[in-house]
C-alpha cells in the first residue's frame, strides 16, 4: 500500500481487535494479536487512550472508548438542525420583529438551512438551500471565525482583524455588506461536541438593526445569542 | 412589563401541556407532562383521569410560576383536549369508575356493528350528521354502563357523571364533588353522536338509540363564554374557552371565515375547513362536525379529514426499518434521489380513514423494481402523506364547495421543505406555516381570552396571526402530478382490495 502510515496502520488493526474482544484484552494479548511487540502496542494504546478512542478497565483491560463512539453521532443533519432548532426560531422572529436564519458551512460555502419569515405578512420567498456570501454576512462571518480548519477561515482572516473579536465576544454584525441598507446580526451554535455547526442570525433594514451610530442594538444582540445558545443546548451542547 | 395574559391547557393524548400566552398571541411559559397509556388488551387504550387531572394541577401550577416574573394578571383559562375520550365518575366522591377509554380504543366495534344493522340505524346520520363509528364518544359511554358492574342502575340514579376531558377537568377545577360545574362545549358534545348537530341539544331519539339515560351527560354550553371559575390553582380565574384539540387548532390558526382550512401533521393528520353558520351534508367522505361557538351567536361548522398515518409512516421508516436514525433526516434521505422511481407506499397500517373510510384496507409499496433505492422510498413516504392531504381535500371540495384559498398548516412535519413543497404543487394551493406552532393551545388561549374581552372580537386575532413560512405551487409540477394521481389511486384501490378477504 504506498503512501500509507504504518503507525496508523497498526493503531487501525488494534482497534479492530479490541472492538471484536468486547473489553477481554490486555496489551499483552492485544500485542500478541496485531503481531507487535508489546512495547510498541503499549505506546500506541497510550496514545488512543489519550484521545478517548480506548478506555482501560482496573484490570488492564482495554474496550472502545467513548472519542470513537462520539465521532459516529457528531454529524449534524441539517433538517434534523431545522427541526431541533425551529421552536427557538420562531420565537427570535416573533420576538425580533426580523427574518430569522440559520445557516451551516456546506464544503466552503455558507448555506441557507432554515428560513423564517419577517412576521410583518408582507411578500416572502423561501430561500432555504441557497448560498450567501461567507465573507459578506454575519452569518458568514460568525461560521468561518469559528471554523475548525484553518483553510476555510483563511479568507476571512486575510481580509479582517476583527475575527478574533468575534471569537471572543461571540456574536458578529454587518452593515450593508450584502445588500446595501440592510443589515446582519448573528451568533454560534455549538453541537453536543461543542464544535460550531450552524450560524442563527437576523436581518432587517439597517436602522432597525443598528442604533444611529450604526451599532448593533444591544437588545437585538442578547436575543440572537441567547436563542442560538438555547438551540445549542437542544443538540445536546452543555458548555 | 405586566401585562394581562391567558393560561392555556392541552390535554392530549400522550401528555398534558399547560402554556401561558400574552396578548400578542406569544407564547410566555410553557409546562408539559406525559402520562401513561393502559394498554390492557389488544385494540384497547386507557388513560388514568386521576393522573391527568394531577398533571393538570401540577403543569398550570409551574407555567404559571415560570411566567411570574413578567407577565401580570392571568385573566381566563382555556381548555383543548383529545377528543372522543370517555370519562365516568361518581358525583360524590370524584371517583371514575373505571379508567378514561381513549379515542384510539376500539372496543366497541362489535358493539357498533350490532347498533349499524339495526333498522332505525339511519336516524343517527340524519341527526347527529354523522355515521355510526366506534371512532365517537357515545358507543363508549354505552359499553362503560354494560360492562362496569352496576353503572347503567347508578347512572339512572343520577349518581354518575359523564364527559370527555375537558368535562372532567373543568369539574374538578371548579370544585369536583364540591359544587363543581358538570359542562361541555358544543365542539366535544358533537363528538359524542348523541347531539342533534343543528339544535346543539341532545337528542333524545340518539340517547334513546344508544342507550343513555340524560341524567349523566354534561350541560352543552358554547366553546367561547363564561363556563365557572377554576379555584384549584390558587387565584381564582375564569374558565371561558373550551375546544376538542382539532377545532382548538383551527381557532388558533384563525380559520373564522368559510372556506379556510388548517391542517396539522402529527402522528396523523387532521384537516379541518371551516364552513361557516351553514351545516353540509357530506357525501363524499369529510364528515361534518362543529367548529365553535362564540356565546350568544350561530354556531359555525367545519369539514374534517382524518388521516389514521402521516408521521407514523415516518416513524416506521426509523423504527420499523432502521433507513434513517431520526425522523428529520428523512429529507436529507429523499434528497438523494430526484423523484419516486416509480415507486407508492399506502399507509394503510389500520385501515383507511378520511376520504376512504375502509378498516379492511392494508398498506403496500407498489412499484418495486429494482431501480428502486431507499431514497425513492423515502419521497413515497413522504409523498403518501401529501397525497392523502390532496384525496381529503378533493372530498371537502366535492361536499362543501368551498374553494381552498390556501392551506394553513401546523404539526412536527412542517419543517420537512420537501414534504410541505410536496403538499403544495399536489394541491395546487399556497401552503402556509403559522409563527406560532403551538396552534392547538394557542386556540385554547385565543377562545377563553375572547370571552373577557382580552381580545375585541376575532378580526383581532385573525392580526395576530403572522406567517412564518409559505410555500407556493410550482405550475408545471403540479400539473404533472395532476397526471400522476391516477397512479396514487390505483394503489389506493390495491390496498383495499389486499386487506377485502
Amino acid at each position: 500500500m504506498p503512501g500509507s502510515v504504518q503507525s496508523l496502520e497498526r493503531a487501525a488493526a488494534i482497534l479492530q481487535v479490541v472492538a471484536g474482544s468486547g473489553g477481554t484484552l490486555g496489551v499483552t494479548d492485544i500485542a500478541a494479536a496485531v503481531g507487535l511487540p508489546k512495547t510498541t502496542a503499549h505506546s500506541l494504546l497510550r496514545t488512543l487512550l489519550g484521545v478517548r478512542f480506548v478506555e482501560q478497565d482496573r484490570e488492564g483491560r482495554y474496550a472502545l472508548g467513548p472519542g470513537l463512539l462520539r465521532l459516529g453521532a457528531a454529524h449534524l443533519d441539517v433538517n434534523e438542525l431545522r427541526s431541533r432548532g425551529s421552536n427557538w426560531t420562531d420565537a427570535l422572529a416573533s420576538r425580533s420583529g426580523h427574518a430569522v436564519r440559520l445557516a451551516t458551512l456546506d464544503r466552503e460555502q455558507v448555506r441557507v438551512v432554515h428560513h423564517v419569515f419577517r412576521p410583518d405578512d408582507s411578500v416572502q420567498v423561501l430561500d432555504v438551500g441557497a448560498v450567501l456570501p461567507a465573507d459578506r454576512t454575519a452569518l458568514g462571518t460568525v461560521l468561518l471565525a469559528f471554523a475548525p480548519h484553518r483553510s476555510v477561515r483563511g479568507a476571512v482572516d486575510a481580509r479582517r482583524a476583527d475575527v478574533a473579536a468575534v471569537r471572543a465576544r461571540g456574536w458578529a454584525v454587518e452593515d450593508g455588506g450584502h445588500e446595501p441598507g440592510t443589515a446582519g446580526l448573528a451568533a454560534p451554535v455549538r453541537g453536543s461536541t461543542g464544535l460550531v455547526v450552524a450560524a442563527l442570525g437576523i436581518s432587517g433594514p439597517a436602522e432597525s438593526v443598528l442604533d444611529r451610530q450604526h451599532q448593533a442594538r444591544p437588545l437585538l444582540v442578547s436575543m440572537v445569542v441567547e436563542s442560538a445558545q438555547a438551540i445549542s443546548r437542544e443538540l445536546g451542547w452543555h458548555g | 412589563m405586566a401585562d394581562r395574559v391567558v393560561l392555556a391547557v392541552d390535554q392530549g393524548t400522550t401528555s398534558t401541556r399547560s402554556i401561558v400566552f400574552d396578548r400578542g398571541g406569544r407564547l410566555v411559559s410553557v409546562r408539559q407532562r406525559e402520562h401513561r397509556q393502559y394498554f390492557p388488551r389488544p385494540g384497547w387504550v386507557e388513560h388514568d383521569p386521576m393522573e391527568i387531572w394531577a398533571n393538570t394541577q401540577r403543569t398550570a401550577a409551574q407555567a404559571l410560576r415560570d411566567a411570574a416574573s413578567s407577565a401580570g394578571e392571568v385573566v381566563a383559562l382555556g381548555i383543548a383536549n383529545q377528543r372522543e375520550t370517555t370519562v365516568v365518575w361518581d358525583r360524590a366522591t370524584g371517583r371514575p369508575v373505571t379508567r378514561a377509554i381513549v379515542w384510539q380504543d376500539t372496543r366497541t366495534a362489535d358493539l357498533v356493528s350490532r347498533l349499524a344493522a339495526r333498522p332505525d340505524a339511519a336516524v343517527v346520520r340524519e341527526r347527529s350528521g354523522m355515521d355510526i363509528a366506534g371512532y365517537f364518544a357515545g358507543p363508549r359511554l354505552r359499553w362503560v354502563l354494560d360492562h362496569v358492574p352496576r353503572a347503567r342502575e347508578r347512572a339512572e340514579a343520577g349518581e354518575l357523571l359523564f364527559g370527555t376531558m375537558e368535562t372532567w377537568l373543568v369539574w374538578n377545577l371548579t370544585g369536583g364533588p364540591d359544587g363543581g360545574v358538570h359542562v361541555t362545549d358544543v365542539t366535544n358534545a358533537s363528538r359524542t353522536s348523541l347531539m342533534d348537530c343543528r339544535s346543539c341539544t341532545w337528542d333524545p331519539v340518539l340517547l334513546d338509540f344508544f342507550g343513555i339515560p340524560a341524567a349523566l351527560l354534561p350541560e352543552i354550553r358554547p366553546s367561547v363564554g363564561e363556563l365557572g371559575t377554576a379555584t384549584a390553582l390558587g387565584s381564582p380565574i375564569p374558565i371561558t374557552g373550551t375546544l376538542g384539540d382539532q377545532q382548538a387548532a383551527l381557532f388558533g390558526q384563525a380559520c373564522f371565515a368559510p372556506g379556510e382550512a388548517k391542517c396539522t401533521y402529527g402522528t396523523g393528520s387532521f384537516l379541518l375547513q371551516n364552513t361557516g353558520t351553514e351545516l353540509v351534508r357530506t357525501r363524499s367522505g369529510s364528515i361534518s362536525t362543529v367548529a365553535y361557538q362564540l356565546a350568544g351567536e350561530p354556531v359555525h361548522y367545519a369539514l374534517e379529514g382524518s388521516v389514521a398515518v402521516a408521521g407514523a409512516l415516518v416513524q416506521w421508516l426509523r423504527d420499523g426499518l432502521g433507513l434513517i436514525g431520526t425522523a428529520p433526516e428523512i429529507e436529507t434521505l429523499a434528497r438523494t434521489v430526484e423523484d419516486n422511481g416509480g415507486c407508492y407506499v399506502v399507509p394503510a397500517f389500520s385501515g383507511l380513514l378520511a376520504p376512504h373510510w375502509r378498516g379492511e384496507a392494508r398498506g403496500l409499496v407498489a412499484g418495486l423494481t429494482s431501480y428502486v433505492t431507499k431514497g425513492h422510498l423515502a419521497r413515497a413516504v413522504l409523498e403518501a402523506t401529501g397525497w392523502q392531504t390532496r384525496d381529503v381535500v378533493l372530498a371537502m371540495a366535492a361536499d362543501s364547495g368551498l374553494q381552498l384559498p390556501s392551506l394553513r398548516v401546523d404539526g412536527g412535519m412542517t419543517t420537512n421543505n420537501l414534504l410541505m413543497q410536496f403538499v403544495a404543487d399536489v394541491l395546487d394551493t399556497p401552503v402556509v406555516r403559522p409563527m406560532v406552532g403551538e396552534t392547538v393551545s394557542l386556540g385554547a388561549a385565543y377562545a377563553a381570552g375572547l370571552a373577557v374581552g382580552l381580545w375585541a372580537d376575532v378580526e383581532a386575532l385573525r392580526r395576530n396571526w403572522h406567517r412564518s413560512a409559505q410555500w407556493s405551487p410550482v405550475p408545471a409540477r403540479a400539473a404533472q402530478l395532476a397526471a400522476e394521481h391516477p397512479t396514487w389511486e390505483k394503489a389506493v384501490r390495491l390496498s383495499i382490495a389486499w386487506g377485502a378477504d
